[in-house]
């Protein structure tokens, strides 16, 4: 392949790589700087490319190592550790005193179909977005890149009973904002 | 023992992150048995888990 070719290709699954940094990163200009690196990373890598899998992939997986270092320094920036993740109101609403639900959960009427939807996706786009920072950064570590409660726990600087607590509680509100705003009541 | 709703609620959620001991999953099983709610529950978080692992890969739009 041409060095021409290979950068043009790059370019290609660069709108891809921005919506993955901005999904994780919630930030433009951190999500801007981890693709460019993994860009550069791609260029001057090219040789480790060479027929091992789909291009896609292989950029992913170089993007995912620069996210992690972008979360990384943001956890340990002083602000951003003192932050109130906050939450813990909206499930005390969901269950009464004694454990029971305010409301049981009903079953969403074929929830697969929804994944056919762009609306569906746009839809959860919001729901993640009004999470707090943290939250969303440690719910998509985990269920979006699969990372280790372990990994996650450590790149975020808290303890892992934290870490399950966080993702306790952006599963309970994302669960009744998608159902609110998309399976309806 | 058995389980409340809100402690199942926080138990269906850490079984996505950690293999539960046997006789918790064995108390979750008894208790969706039961309660519609939780099981609902249950079923919600993992169609969540399917949706966001697909949710960078619409293509352009």
């Amino acid at each position: 392949m041409s060095a021409t070719d290979f950068r043009a290709q790059l370019q290609n699954e660069r709108t891809y790589l921005m919506r993955y940094a901005a999904l994780h990163l919630r930030d433009s200009t951190a999500a801007e700087d981890a693709v460019q690196e993994t860009l550069l990373a791609a260029l001057a890598g090219e040789a480790g490319f060479e027929g091992r899998s789909n291009l896609r992939t292989w950029l992913t997986g170089i993007l995912k190592h620069k996210i992690i270092d972008a979360i990384r320094r943001a956890s340990r920036d002083p602000v951003v550790g003192l932050e109130d993740d906050g939450g813990s109101e909206e499930i005390d609403r969901l269950f009464m005193e004694n454990g029971h639900w305010v409301e049981h959960p009903a079953p969403w009427q074929d929830p697969d179909a929804a994944l056919e939807q762009k609306r569906f996706f746009e839809a959860l786009e919001r729901c993640l977005a009004k999470l707090p920072k943290r939250t969303s950064r440690a719910f998509l570590l985990r269920e979006h890149m699969g990372a280790e409660t372990g990994e996650i726990c450590k790149e975020l600087g808290v303890t892992s009973t934290h870490c399950f607590v966080l993702l306790y509680r952006a599963r309970m509100a994302l669960q009744r904002c998608l159902d609110e705003n998309w399976f309806g009541k | 023992m058995s389980l409340s709703c809100s402690e199942v609620a926080r138990l269906v959620s850490e079984g996505l992150d950690r293999e539960l001991p046997a006789e918790q999953q064995a108390l979750l099983r008894a208790h969706y048995a039961i309660c519609r709610g939780c099981a609902s529950l249950r079923e919600r978080l993992s169609f969540l888990r399917r949706a966001v692992q697909r949710i960078a890969d619409r293509d352009k739009d």
